[in-house]
């Protein structure tokens, strides 16, 4: 029996002063759902991935992640946690600049204990998956926006982590290069990563096949839309039959 | 749900960096800011080439010391007649020359006559009062060989000049007068009597009062100047190992009557403690070296420190792709490290170089201990280690949402 990915129970986050980014969330995501969590700013959305990704813990509430408890954790157990089980995709890249795009995606499988060579090749695997096998020694500032975000989703996926989490991926972009972007991570979806994606847009977030939408810290709603549907609708507006 | 618990899970554990992976690391921020971290090693390499070159030049003086001695040898003793007790100028009997040269260990004797009275001058047109400090001596012919003295042009004194108006002149001697060569054409005046320089003396290290000497022969200081034929000092070699035996009996075998009115002396201490104390002024420029160094470290931890604020997106990039706090220090405490030991190797060239070129410039052996340059290294390492500590426990202490929320 494998567990959720992800299992908040109860989660409250509350900074000093009083401010309560999160109230008493509770949310279940299963292996290899694909997932929005929508909501103006200052929803709560921004925490809630912090929380996921295990940057930041909870003032009460459990967090279990790929099935370990997050409190029970250390420190370095859960940098282990996240070097091993989860890939993050930032809206503005964090790119290494004047460093060509194979070692920026390797970097990411620096904390791994593989040696150089293996990174590299892995790293170029993982280019090659995002449709970047042409670019390798190119730098962050030879290439476009869309590209650069390819370069640090194969770093976030070089590892072959069970969870992506994109904050807002497309937020730096235009919308034809964030139309590819987003095309990449649902074909990364397809291969069975689970991936949770944070937006404001709403537009994204329709075209995902669960919406969790939030406001002041609470879950307002929780959809899920018939993904064949959504397919439908998607190829339509392609102008694919 | 509750069958699904953390413990059933596989550990997780931290996989441990590389070292080349750790210095690879640690030297990203030297590389993406090369000028920042050049002039911070700078920092550290100036204080490290000061103190070098302090210690170099010390001991390439102290190496150039030990050559000058074990070429001239450290078994002269000189006698000098002294004062009596009633502060008047002792005269040594004229036979201490031959009393010494009895002593079994005693190889050889040589002995110079001051002659107050004969002044020298460069002619006669020189107004009397213009003795320009020159002594004049009577000077036995073997006194180059014990004092280890040598020629810079012409002759030594020998049995036929000896008798003849004929002087050689100590280097600071000849330079004051202004005579530059030796040769029938150069005379000076000797107390009123033209005298036909023959030869120049190169500095003697181990007799320094011959430099500002006239040195005439025994028989024509007697014969012309007036010379009483008392010695004033006598130069003695003798063995080695019995060096200080010979040192207790030397006064009372100069001047049995009274050995308390001569003066018996080892030069080349002389030349010893004047190393030391220049070794003692070269112990307080190292500690002005070392003020240098700190600095420098002061630099590094600034620099460490800046490098930590502006890095925070990089440090909660890096916290996000699984690098514990203990790597995050690692890695700014290898920058530091290696911050400082690129200025230590810089320090090292540096110093030895300005050694060398010192050395070189005096004919001295440049000699640079191997302490001074292990110290050196290991001095800059502390230093770095020291500098970049706080700064990369501050970078460990930042936690990863306040680090990649940073602009």
């Amino acid at each position: 029996m494998t567990p959720p990915v992800i299992e908040l129970s109860d989660v409250t986050k509350s900074y000093p002063g009083g401010v309560k980014a999160l109230a008493s969330v509770s949310l279940r995501i299963e292996r290899g759902e694909l997932t929005a969590i929508v909501g103006p700013s200052g929803s709560g959305k921004s925490t809630m991935l912090n929380i996921i990704g295990t940057l930041d813990r909870p003032s009460s509430g459990s967090v279990r992640i790929d099935g370990y408890d997050v409190s029970e954790l250390s420190d370095s157990r859960l940098s282990a946690l996240r070097g091993t089980r989860i890939g993050f995709i930032f809206q503005s890249f964090h790119l290494a600049a004047k460093v060509p795009a194979l070692d920026n995606v390797a970097e990411g499988l620096l904390y791994s204990g593989l040696s150089r060579g293996e990174r590299r090749r892995r790293a170029a695997v993982a280019l090659e998956r995002v449709g970047l096998g042409h670019r390798l020694d190119h730098d962050p500032h030879e290439l476009s926006g869309g590209e650069r975000q390819r370069v640090a989703i194969a770093r976030a996926v070089a590892g072959d982590p069970p969870l992506l989490l994109a904050d807002e991926p497309t937020g730096a972009l235009d919308s034809v290069s964030g139309a590819g972007v987003m095309e990449l991570l649902r074909d990364l979806n397809t291969s069975g990563t689970t991936i949770v994606i944070i937006t404001h847009d709403r537009e994204i977030a329709a075209g995902l096949p669960r919406q969790v939408r939030m406001r002041d810290g609470r879950i307002v709603s929780d959809s899920v839309t018939d993904v064949t549907e959504v397919a439908t609708r998607r190829n339509a507006e392609f102008g694919v039959a | 749900m509750a069958a699904i618990d953390t413990l059933d899970r596989p550990r997780l554990v931290p996989a441990r960096m590389r070292p080349d992976d750790v210095l690879r690391v640690g030297a990203v921020g030297l590389r993406t800011r090369p000028l920042r971290a050049f002039l911070s090693a700078l920092g550290i390499a100036i204080g490290i080439a000061a103190m070098i070159s302090v210690v170099g030049i010390s001991s390439s003086s102290g190496a150039e010391l030990d050559r000058q001695l074990s070429s001239l040898g450290t078994n002269l003793l000189t006698v000098t007649s002294g004062q009596t007790l009633l502060g008047e100028p002792a005269k040594m009997p004229v036979e201490a020359e031959a009393m010494i040269e009895r002593i079994d260990p005693v190889e050889a004797v040589s002995a110079v006559g001051q002659i107050e009275a004969a002044k020298v001058y460069r002619s006669e047109n020189i107004p009397k009062a213009q003795t320009s400090g020159i002594f004049t001596y009577a000077a036995r012919p073997d006194l180059l060989p014990t004092v280890g003295a040598t020629l810079r042009s012409g002759t030594w004194l020998n049995e036929a000049t000896q008798n003849f108006p004929a002087v050689v002149l100590g280097a600071g001697a000849a330079q004051r007068l202004g005579v530059s060569t030796a040769g029938p054409d150069s005379q000076v005046v000797v107390g009123g009597i033209r005298f036909t320089v023959v030869g120049i003396l190169d500095p003697v290290p181990l007799a320094v009062e011959l430099d500002s000497a006239a040195m005439v022969g025994w028989p024509a200081a007697e014969a012309r100047l007036d010379f009483d034929g008392y010695p004033t000092t006598l130069y003695t070699r003798s063995d080695e190992a019995q060096l200080e035996a010979v040192r207790s009996v030397l006064a009372g075998t100069a001047n049995p009557e009274a050995a308390n009115e001569v003066d018996v002396s080892r030069p080349s201490d002389a030349l010893a403690a004047k190393q030391a104390t220049s070794q003692a002024f070269a112990g307080l420029l190292l500690g002005v070296g070392g003020v240098a160094l700190l600095v420098g470290g002061v630099g590094v931890a600034n620099t460490m420190v800046i490098s930590v604020l502006e890095r925070r997106p990089e440090i909660g990039l890096r916290r996000s792709l699984g690098a514990t706090r203990g790597q995050i220090r690692t890695q700014f405490l290898a920058e530091s490290l290696l911050l400082s030991a690129l200025g230590g190797i810089g320090g090292i060239l540096l110093g030895t170089g300005v050694t060398t070129a010192y050395a070189f410039s005096l004919g001295y052996p440049a000699v640079i201990p191997a302490w001074a340059t292990i110290g050196g290294l290991l001095a800059t390492l502390a230093i770095g280690a020291v500098a970049g500590l706080y700064p990369a426990i501050r970078a460990s202490r930042l936690s990863p949402t306040e680090a990649l929320s940073t602009r």
